[in-house]
């Protein structure tokens, strides 16, 4: 993390639903925070609880009843102690959200200028016409051709790539400090996908906006970002600089990430390997550590043991939640790295029962 | 877009050549009380009867009236002679249009704003007491028939008959021209009847439709801008959610201009439900005949009103 004042802390934040089937635990004491100008990526499955943490920064997880414990502190205010509408002054304007779905995301029945133009109204006293200047401009800024023509046209007159630009132009309207992008390439095209990360670095660079980027795909994490945190069941199990986590990943879950998306650089023989299982429930929750289930090196004390966020020894910003030994899991990771199936890196490493 | 509404306006006509062709059959084919014997009142000699028929142009085959009704209508505009008055049908029509027209716009203002501004309340607090109660209220409302309904709104506040006497009560109705607020006053209760059924539907309509609106990502996106909730619902909301109701709205409209039958009667109205009703208990074809095809016109036109109003509604919508 960097020295210097955050923009955004979010302290152990948790965020409940009561629904019939039970309390759905979507976050669950979570701490993070990015400066200002840096990138955060947030990486987990889908349910993992990491797109209900950024709606609730927002305050958008109120009106769906959720019970949020917790800090949230934006410039030193706890947003989530903030009324509504001293919150509303900030959405939209501080901070702005990108979302995954552009075509569901842009109301259907308003032209692309206008709704920009609400959203530039909405914190600014502003003529009709400066607005609609503003949003031609914010257009263009996106890389959208032909703005003058564009700014009238309906998001369904749009591709999906432009849409994503124009959301991204509705979310800029204000210059926000804090931008948070929810999967903003998840429902487009690959090579659209590159476009829009590459739009989104250039506009952090010439507007300074903090970003905080969602997603399931590490691919898109290690372009963006300077810091990573990786979530599981409402948790963060892991969270260090970009650098360290690709170049030391601690936490066997992170390692099932790393190992299920293709890299050039790797060797061609090395397949891609899917974490087995699917992600658990947020209302029944496994005990001990909640990747238990899923985790090959996992030993019968895990089931039990509830794993704590911690430094890892020799690099005192790299924190993970883990119960396995820091040598285990350096000669483990070692062995994945080199190639080898987690059965194979268990034979050779030797995985034990910790001492307690 | 023009070429679509001249080929449904073509096909309307087609279609209400149809209802016409329907209604000659009923009327004439199936059992029904002798118009040239109704009119003969006392005289029934079969001279002046067979006199009568013949006068009526009831004594050619089916086929030949309905032609020359046909040439009438569509060459003349004449929708021929009532049996009883010989007053022209056209005009008994044209006469009788302001009346309905006055109670079926007046009601729909009525249940537009009763049911939307229900259904928006009811739909931001679903499951409330205040939801439950009008939702409630609502399905008493939509199983109440009309005439029921007129009738105990006469007995409880006609000023005539009423328990509470603050309401002009049946055979008040007064022409707008004539006198604006007689006009009015005569008829709220007429509007309220017509309303309560259709405010009900359109309150339960627009609650299950806001209700879903408000979970769309467009939503979420109009509040992730910092807009007020109340811009949120009533903008961003309410554009979507009131798309199915424009629909019914227009063949709600379009239904009651040509069959506020039950109202009308109840309240002594004196509009084109009414006209017809009469007519029906008197076999006078050319009247019934006359109000149907009114009826049908509308039904025919709310229709393609609703279709061209989609295409401004919804800018995705595109008719060729």
């Amino acid at each position: 993390m960097s020295a210097q004042e955050p923009l955004l802390r979010v302290e152990d934040l948790r965020v409940e639903f009561s629904t019939e089937d039970g309390i759905v635990h979507a976050v669950d004491g979570i701490t993070y925070e990015v400066a200002p100008g840096r990138t955060l990526g947030i990486v987990g499955e889908s349910g993992s609880g990491k797109t209900v943490a950024s709606l609730t920064t927002l305050g958008l997880t109120r009106t769906q009843g959720a019970r949020v414990s917790g800090r949230i502190l934006f410039e030193g205010r706890d947003l989530v102690a903030l009324s509504e509408a001293k919150l509303r002054a900030i959405r939209g304007n501080d901070i702005a959200m990108v979302f995954q779905d552009p075509l569901s995301s842009l109301h259907p029945f308003f032209k692309v200028g206008a709704q920009l133009i609400e959203a530039l109204r909405a914190h600014r006293e502003v003529s009709k016409q400066q607005a609609r200047a503003r949003a031609i401009e914010l257009l263009g800024l996106v890389g959208i051709p032909d703005p003058r023509r564009r700014v009238d046209e309906y998001p369904h007159e749009f591709s999906g790539g432009m849409r994503q630009r124009a959301m991204i132009a509705m979310a800029l309207a204000n210059e926000p400090k804090l931008l948070i992008a929810d999967e903003p390439t998840t429902a487009l095209d690959v090579t659209v996908q590159a476009q829009i990360l590459a739009l989104l670095e250039r506009l952090q660079r010439e507007l300074g906006m903090a970003i905080v980027i969602i997603t399931h795909d590490l691919g898109v994490v290690a372009e963006m970002a300077d810091d990573i945190a990786v979530m599981y069941a409402g948790r963060i199990v892991e969270t260090a600089s970009a650098e360290l986590i690709f170049g030391g990943p601690e936490h066997p879950y992170t390692w099932g990430l790393l190992r299920s998306i293709p890299t050039l650089d790797g060797s061609r023989e090395a397949d891609l390997v899917p974490i087995p299982g699917t992600p658990p429930s947020l209302i029944q929750r496994p005990s001990g550590c909640h990747f238990h289930p899923r985790c090959p090196y996992a030993q019968p004390s895990h089931a039990r043991i509830d794993p704590q966020l911690r430094p890892v020894p020799d690099q005192p910003s790299h924190h993970v939640a883990c119960l396995l030994e820091v040598d285990v899991r350096r000669r483990l990771w070692a062995e994945l790295h080199a190639g080898r199936t987690p059965e194979e890196a268990i034979a050779a490493v030797g995985v034990t029962e910790e001492p307690q | 877009m023009s070429r679509y509404i001249i080929r449904r306006l073509l096909w309307g006509v087609v279609l209400l050549v149809v209802v016409l062709a329907l209604l000659f059959v009923m009327f004439r084919v199936l059992p029904t009380a002798d118009p040239a014997k109704l009119r003969a009142g006392r005289l029934q000699s079969p001279k002046i009867i067979a006199e009568i028929r013949h006068n009526l142009g009831l004594d050619k085959s089916l086929l030949a009236q309905f032609w020359v009704y046909l040439k009438n209508l569509f060459l003349h505009f004449d929708l021929g002679y009532s049996y009883y008055s010989n007053a022209p049908v056209k005009e008994l029509i044209f006469n009788r249009l302001p009346a309905t027209l006055s109670l079926v716009l007046g009601g729909a203002i009525v249940w537009l704003v009763a049911g939307l501004g229900v259904g928006i309340v009811s739909a931001r607090r679903a499951g409330s007491r205040v939801d439950r109660a009008s939702m409630g209220t609502a399905l008493v409302l939509v199983s109440a028939p009309e005439y029921w309904l007129g009738l105990i709104t006469l007995y409880l506040f006609a000023s005539d008959i009423g328990q509470v006497r603050i309401f002009p009560g049946a055979g008040s109705y007064v022409g707008l021209t004539s006198d604006p607020v007689k006009w009015f006053e005569s008829l709220i209760l007429p509007w309220l009847v017509v309303a309560a059924g259709t405010a009900a539907v359109y309150a339960r309509l627009i609650r299950g439709s806001l209700i879903e609106t408000m979970g769309e990502d467009y939503i979420r996106t109009a509040r992730a801008k910092g807009l007020t909730e109340r811009r949120v619902v009533l903008r961003h909301g309410l554009r979507s959610a009131i798309n199915p109701i424009v629909t019914v709205l227009g063949l709600d409209i379009g239904v009651l201009l040509g069959s506020s039958v039950l109202v009308e009667t109840v309240f002594n109205i004196p509009g084109i439900g009414r006209l017809n009703y009469i007519a029906i208990t008197h076999a006078d074809f050319p009247i019934v005949q006359g109000t149907v095809l009114v009826a049908a016109l509308f039904i025919i036109l709310a229709n393609i009103l609703v279709d061209v109003a989609y295409a401004f509604l919804d800018p995705r919508v595109r008719y060729s």
